[in-house]
C-alpha cells in the first residue's frame, strides 16, 4: 500500500516534470486533442440542451408521457350530454385508479382590452392540467381546486395578454372583461411565460367556467351545399396521465369502457399524444449528433496520431533518460506507467481546455439563441454527462497515444541506452 | 562481508547465422562492503557487459552470481529493480544528468523510486546530499549551466542519495580534465568511505585505477587480478 502510494505519486511527479519540460511540443500536439474534445463535448452538450428544450416544449403541448386523450361523439351527429360523458369518464378513471386527469376545452373568447376588444385563444382545463403539461407560471399561481368555488372565474393569462393589460400587480386582483351574451369579469390569478416571440394573447380558464362562458353547441342541419356542422363551444377532450408502460393497455381499456357506458352509436377514440409516443424515445437529433460526433472522433484520432508521432520521435532522445531512470531503480512497470501517464496527464489538461471551450460555446447567449430559436426561455445547465464524456475521451486518447511509446520505453536496454 | 560474488560467470550472445559470441569468460570476482575495486580494460573487452551484470541489469549465461548472499537469478524482475534502486548507485562517464531538470531535481530522481520517508522527504534529502558534494548553492542550476566537474559532482550526489552499498563508476573521469578528475575521484572516495559503500570503478585510465585497493584487468572477456605495482608501471 505504502509502495503503491509513493509509486503513484512518483509517476505523476515524473509525468508532470516531463510535460513541463517539453511544454512546447506537448502543447503543439495537444491542440488537436483539445479541439476534438471541445467538438465532442459541444455536440453532446448542444444535443442535451436542444433535447431538453424540445422535450419541455413537447410536454407543454402534448403532455408528459404517457398522456392519453379521449374524444367522443355520436355517430348520428346528435349531442352527447356532458353529464353522461363526464360520468362515463369518471367511472373509467376510478376503475383504473388514474389520479391525474383533465378536460381540455379549446375555444376563443372576446376580451375587452383598453385598446378595444380582441379574440383571445382560451383553453378550459381542470387543475391537474398544470402538472400534466408542466405549465410554468412566472407570476401568481396555477389553478387549485379552491378556484372552482370562485364566483368570478379565475384566469391564467400568458405574458402577451399580461403585457396588453399593462402588467398590473397580481396582488391587486386585476380583472379582465370577457364579452358575450352576458359580460363576465374574470380575475387574473397567474401569468405563464411567452413561448415564442410575438405570441398572441391567450389564457386558461377552468373548464366549467369556460363552458358557462361559451354558448352550448348547436347543430346546424345540412344545408344545400354541405354537411351539418356545429357552432358554439366545442365538446371537451378528456386527458389522463398514466404510466407509460401501461399506456397501451389503458388506451384499449378506456376506449372500451367509455364506449360501453355511452351505449350504441357512440364513437370513442383514445390516442396517446405525448412526444414519447411518436419517436419511441429516439433522439430527433441523432443523425446530426452522429455526423458531428463522427467528425469529432476523427479529429480526436488525428490528434492522437500527432501525439504518438511526436512521442515516438522524441523517444529516441528519451531512451537515454529512460535508461538512466532504470539504473536508479525504476521498474519496467514504473517506466511503462510514467510514459503512459505523461501522455494521459497532457491529454487530460487538453481535455479540461476542450471542455471549458465547449461550455463557453454551448452557454454562449448567441448559440443559445440559435439553438432555442426563441422558443425556449429557460435553458438547462450545461449537461454534466457531456463534460464527463469529453474528459473520458481525452483520457482514453492519452492512454492510446501513450501505449506505443510506453511499450518501446519498456524494451530499452539500460546500459546500451546510457553508454551510446 | 561479501556483497557481490561472481564465480565462473560466462556471458554469451546468440548471433544470427554465426556461432554464439562469448563476451565474458569464466569471470570470478568478490566485492565486499568498503572495498575499492578497479577494473581496467580496452574498448570491446566486455566492460559494458560486466557492468550490466554487476548492476543487476543482466543475467549470466552460466556460472554463479550472488548479491548480498542471494543467487541473482532468484530475484524477480521487480525485486531486482528495487534492489538496484536501493543498493546500487551508478556513475557514468557522460554524467547523464536529466536535461531540463535542476541539479536538485536530478539528485531527487532516485528518491522518486524509493518509498516511505525517502520518497516523501526527497527534496530535503537531496538538498543535504548536494551540500555534501559542495553544490548546495547550485541547486536550481540546469545541467547545461554547470561545468563538467560540477555535473559529475551532481551525478555523484545523485548516485549516493539513497545510500547504496555498491557504487558502480563507469569511466567517472573520462570526460574531465586531469585535475578535475582527480578532485572528483577524491570526493567519490570520501563519500563512499563515509557511507561504507563498496566502489567498483571501470576505467581505461591506469592512474584512476591505481587509487583502488584491489585491481583487475579485463581482456577479451577474461578478468585477471593484477597488483598495484603493475598498475603503477603502466601509469
Amino acid at each position: 500500500m505504502k509502495r503503491f502510494l509513493s509509486n503513484l505519486v512518483g509517476s505523476f511527479v515524473e509525468a508532470w516534470q516531463e510535460v513541463r519540460i517539453h511544454r512546447t511540443r506537448v502543447m503543439l500536439s495537444l491542440v488537436g486533442v483539445a479541439v476534438a474534445v471541445c467538438a465532442i463535448t459541444t455536440v453532446v452538450g448542444l444535443g442535451a440542451v436542444a433535447g431538453q428544450a424540445i422535450q419541455e416544449q413537447n410536454e407543454t403541448f402534448g403532455g408528459r408521457p404517457a398522456n392519453l386523450s379521449l374524444t367522443a361523439s355520436m355517430g348520428d351527429g346528435s349531442q352527447l350530454a356532458p353529464e353522461t360523458m363526464q360520468g362515463a369518464w369518471n367511472t373509467a378513471l376510478e376503475r383504473y385508479d388514474i389520479t391525474y386527469s383533465t378536460r381540455v376545452v379549446s375555444g376563443s373568447l372576446l376580451v375587452q382590452f383598453a385598446d378595444g376588444a380582441a379574440n383571445v385563444t382560451t383553453t378550459g382545463v381542470d387543475p391537474s392540467y398544470g402538472t400534466m403539461h408542466r405549465v410554468r407560471v412566472i407570476d401568481g399561481t396555477w389553478f387549485t381546486t379552491a378556484d372552482t368555488e370562485r364566483l368570478a372565474p379565475a384566469a391564467i393569462v400568458n405574458e402577451a395578454f399580461y403585457d396588453r393589460i399593462g402588467r398590473p400587480d397580481l396582488a391587486t386582483h386585476p380583472t379582465a372583461m370577457v364579452l358575450g351574451q352576458q359580460n363576465t369579469t374574470a380575475v387574473i390569478t397567474g401569468v405563464t411565460p411567452s413561448r415564442w416571440e410575438g405570441e398572441e394573447p391567450s389564457m386558461f380558464l377552468l373548464a366549467d367556467a369556460m363552458q358557462s362562458l361559451t354558448p352550448p353547441p348547436t347543430s346546424v342541419p345540412a344545408g344545400p351545399g354541405g354537411a351539418s356542422y356545429q357552432m358554439g363551444g366545442q365538446p371537451p377532450m378528456y386527458e389522463a396521465w398514466v404510466p407509460p408502460e401501461l399506456a397501451t393497455e389503458l388506451t384499449t381499456a378506456l376506449q372500451r369502457d367509455v364506449a360501453a357506458a355511452l351505449g350504441d352509436g357512440a364513437n370513442v377514440s383514445v390516442n396517446r399524444q405525448d412526444y414519447a409516443a411518436f419517436n419511441d424515445g429516439q433522439d430527433p437529433f441523432l443523425p446530426i449528433k452522429l455526423m458531428v460526433g463522427g467528425v469529432a472522433v476523427l479529429v480526436l484520432l488525428l490528434g492522437a496520431l500527432g501525439l504518438v508521432n511526436i512521442a515516438l520521435v522524441t523517444l529516441k532522445q528519451r531512451i537515454r533518460e529512460i535508461g538512466i531512470r532504470r539504473s536508479f531503480g525504476a521498474t519496467a512497470g514504473r517506466v511503462f506507467f510514467s510514459v503512459m501517464m505523461e501522455s494521459v496527464v497532457a491529454t487530460v489538461v487538453a481535455g479540461v481546455v476542450g471542455v471549458i471551450g465547449a461550455i463557453l460555446i454551448v452557454k454562449n447567449p448567441l448559440v443559445e439563441q440559435l439553438i432555442g430559436q426563441g422558443m425556449v426561455s429557460d435553458f438547462p445547465p450545461f449537461p454534466v454527462e457531456a463534460a464527463v464524456l469529453g474528459m473520458v475521451a481525452a483520457t482514453f486518447v492519452g492512454a492510446l497515444a501513450g501505449l506505443l511509446p510506453a511499450l518501446v520505453a519498456v524494451r530499452v536496454k539500460v546500459i546500451d541506452a546510457i553508454r551510446y | 562481508m561479501t556483497l557481490l560474488q561472481l564465480e565462473g560467470v560466462t556471458r554469451t550472445v546468440q548471433l544470427i547465422d554465426a556461432p554464439p559470441l562469448t563476451i565474458l569468460n569464466g569471470v570470478d570476482l568478490d566485492v565486499a562492503v568498503g572495498d575499492r575495486v578497479s577494473i581496467v580494460g580496452r574498448s570491446g573487452s566486455g566492460k559494458s557487459t560486466l557492468l550490466n551484470l554487476l548492476g543487476l541489469l543482466d543475467d549470466p549465461t552460466t556460472g554463479q552470481m550472488h548479491f548480498d548472499g542471494r543467487p541473482v537469478p532468484s530475484f524477480s524482475s521487480g525485486e531486482r529493480d528495487r534492489v538496484r534502486g536501493r543498493d546500487v548507485g551508478f556513475i557514468f562517464q557522460q554524467f547523464n544528468l536529466l536535461q531540463g531538470r535542476t541539479a536538485l531535481e536530478n539528485v531527487m530522481t532516485p528518491l522518486l523510486y524509493a518509498e516511505g520517508r525517502q520518497f516523501w522527504q526527497r527534496s530535503r534529502i537531496a538538498g543535504e546530499m548536494l551540500d555534501r558534494v559542495g553544490l548546495g548553492h547550485r541547486a536550481t542550476a540546469m545541467p547545461d549551466k554547470l561545468s563538467g566537474g560540477e555535473q559529475q559532482r551532481v551525478a555523484i550526489a545523485r548516485s549516493l542519495v539513497r545510500g547504496p552499498r555498491l557504487i558502480l563508476a563507469d569511466e567517472p573521469t573520462g570526460a574531465l580534465d586531469l585535475e578535475t578528475g582527480a578532485s572528483v575521484m577524491e570526493l567519490l572516495d570520501d563519500v563512499a568511505t563515509a557511507s561504507g559503500a563498496a566502489l567498483v570503478t571501470i576505467t581505461h585510465d591506469p592512474a584512476i585505477a591505481a587509487l583502488a585497493t584491489t585491481h583487475y584487468r579485463l581482456d577479451h572477456g577474461v578478468l585477471t587480478p593484477t597488483d598495484a605495482a603493475a598498475m603503477a608501471v603502466q601509469a
